[in-house]
């Protein structure tokens, strides 16, 4: 990067830190972090919205409709998450490059024959010709979407109890000015539900963050890869020899998750105070009364 | 092979006793039950070990976290923040490379030689950061559970004249247990999800002696088909969860018995799932 950098071999003590650090492949490191935070603003919309629809059917006064909500909550908590991200990856993929062959191949085989998954060429997800871009995307993409479903269900509980706590006397009250069920539902419900949502949602927040290294399990080149890739020790045949300073990188890590949750701990005490504002809640008297 | 001779070949495989050579091919849906299942005795294992030790750090922990000296309520607070705060998977990750900058041919203290290898092994490295983990986050619950103990029943004891550690052994450790419950079997259950993480997070399996998730793993490498292992695995965790939940059940109306039946707080399973 730097033009002191040309010749590693030749510098010492900080200068060699500094290239070392800003060599090409910590800088695909340093970006790495930010495939992990890519992760966590796609997943967070996406499982709640999984959750809201989950919520949603779980409360419905269609019979199957209300059990298939309430079964998808009640799966996914009784089995360890990581069955499941090891699960979808491979059933996703594999259910993905079936559909496919149906459209494009012209043999109809099942795929599933004895230790193989075969489908025809054309039918692979992504294309083998395809950039290494792609097949990296489309990893992500997976890893999205599992996430997602796994805290969908989990979102879906805690909008599920919200819709529950909302004090009923309101809703009748709304329904006696004769508001449709979806007036109800968008006018009083909805405002009202997300201060009792957010203690929930928060916790579960904090989860997803800590779920995050789960990436690496799923193949995608995360910061967990690049920590164990970057640490392990580098022999003379290397620009930058090294003995092994994985627990060095482990501990850079740590150091960040421990920041980043602290971080969202004060940002959620503070939306938390702003919610409450105005509600009929304990924490929202206690607000009017300092105000009064 | 039958059914029944499978399952004399590999239902202790995940311990190392039986047939060594894991199956390579016609893999049938007995051999993937009868090895899944030998696989969960270490789930069972590092859950039940770190649970256990964990319940004493944890009271302890608790205890420091809300004494009035800062010089133990400081520690108490950094520790729980530590390992609450950063996810188990990283946990496990720094805890095997710290373990494997230990010496290896032993650490002297005063002459003696002590033997540093072993700790690198899963059975006793993951199990002391799983008791570590599961220490923070119980220890946690029971610092909620002191603090809500009613301020009533304290002043009754001193009233009575009881004080320090029999007010402590009497009066709030019992309550302390009792708010706590609840919160505590979700812990547990979530503890034993967590144990599924060890073998995938650096601890290796030593002679292919893994646990439940580490098998169907195994089998899905091998068929390519995730749909027979995984729900394998689904099935015996949802068996365990009960298994547990009933046992924590049982202690919990152990603990609420001198309460009014509207009073007792049931257990809810509530989402904590990873750490």
């Amino acid at each position: 990067m730097f033009a002191v950098c040309a010749d590693p071999k030749a510098i010492e003590g900080l200068t060699w830190l500094s290239c070392y650090l800003t060599s090409g492949k910590h800088l695909d490191f340093y970006w790495s972090f930010v495939t992990v935070l890519l992760l966590l603003a796609v997943t967070a919309p996406a499982a709640l919205a999984m959750g809201f629809g989950g919520a949603m059917a779980a409360r419905s006064r269609i019979l199957p409709l209300s059990l298939l909500g309430k079964g998808y909550a009640a799966l996914v908590r009784g089995v360890p998450d990581i069955v499941f991200f090891l699960f979808f990856v491979i059933a996703l993929d594999q259910g993905l490059e079936y559909l496919k062959s149906l459209a494009v191949c012209a043999d109809h085989a099942w795929p599933w024959q004895g230790l193989e998954f075969r489908v025809c060429q054309e039918a692979k997800v992504p294309l083998g010709a395809s950039s290494a871009f792609w097949h990296q995307a489309y990893g992500f993409a997976l890893a999205v979407f599992t996430f997602a479903l796994v805290f969908g269900a989990f979102a879906a509980n805690v909008l599920y109890g919200a819709m529950n706590a909302v004090p009923k006397a309101q809703l009748e009250t709304a329904e006696a000015y004769g508001m449709s069920h979806g007036q109800v539902f968008r006018r009083v419900l909805m405002p009202q539900m997300w201060v009792y949502a957010l203690p929930g949602l928060s916790n579960l927040w904090m989860i997803l963050i800590k779920a995050t290294p789960l990436l690496f399990l799923l193949g995608v080149k995360d910061i967990v890869y690049w920590a164990r890739e970057l640490g392990g020790s580098k022999t003379q045949a290397y620009e930058y020899p090294h003995p092994d300073w994985r627990l060095w990188y482990f501990l850079g890590l740590l150091v960040f998750y421990l920041c980043f949750t602290k971080v969202s701990e004060i940002v959620l005490a503070r939306l938390s105070a702003r919610l409450s504002r105005g509600q009929a809640t304990a924490a929202g008297e206690a607000m009017r009364r300092a105000g009064a | 092979m039958t059914c029944w001779e499978t399952f004399n070949a590999y239902a202790f495989r995940s311990i190392g006793i039986g047939e060594n050579l894991l199956p390579k091919s016609d893999f049938t849906l007995c051999q993937q039950f009868t090895l899944i299942g030998s696989g969960l005795i270490w789930n069972v294992y590092f859950g039940a070990l770190a649970l256990l030790f964990g319940f004493f750090l944890a009271t302890g922990i608790a205890l420091a976290k809300s004494a009035r000296s800062p010089w133990l309520s400081k520690p108490a607070e950094w520790f729980v923040f530590i390992f609450r705060g950063s996810p188990l998977f990283i946990q496990f990750f720094l805890a095997y490379e710290a373990l494997q900058m230990l010496p290896k041919a032993g650490i002297d203290v005063f002459g003696i030689s002590v033997d540093t290898a072993w700790t690198t092994r899963a059975w006793a490295g993951a199990l002391f950061v799983l008791f570590l983990n599961t220490s923070a986050y119980a220890a946690e619950i029971f610092h909620g559970a002191l603090r809500s103990i009613p301020k009533g029943d304290l002043e009754a004891a001193e009233a009575y004249g009881i004080t320090g550690w029999q007010k402590f052994t009497r009066i709030q450790w019992p309550t302390m247990l009792r708010l706590a419950w609840p919160s505590y079997t979700n812990e547990a259950i979530f503890l034993f999800h967590a144990t599924t993480l060890v073998f995938f997070s650096g601890f290796p399996a030593f002679r292919q002696m893994g646990d439940a998730l580490y098998y169907a793993n195994y089998f899905a490498d091998k068929t390519f088909n995730p749909f027979v292992p995984y729900p394998i695995v689904a099935f015996y965790f949802i068996c365990l969860t009960l298994l547990l939940t009933s046992g924590f059940n049982a202690v919990n109306r152990r603990l609420n018995r001198h309460l009014p039946s509207n009073q007792t707080s049931r257990i809810r399973l509530r989402p904590n799932l990873i750490r």
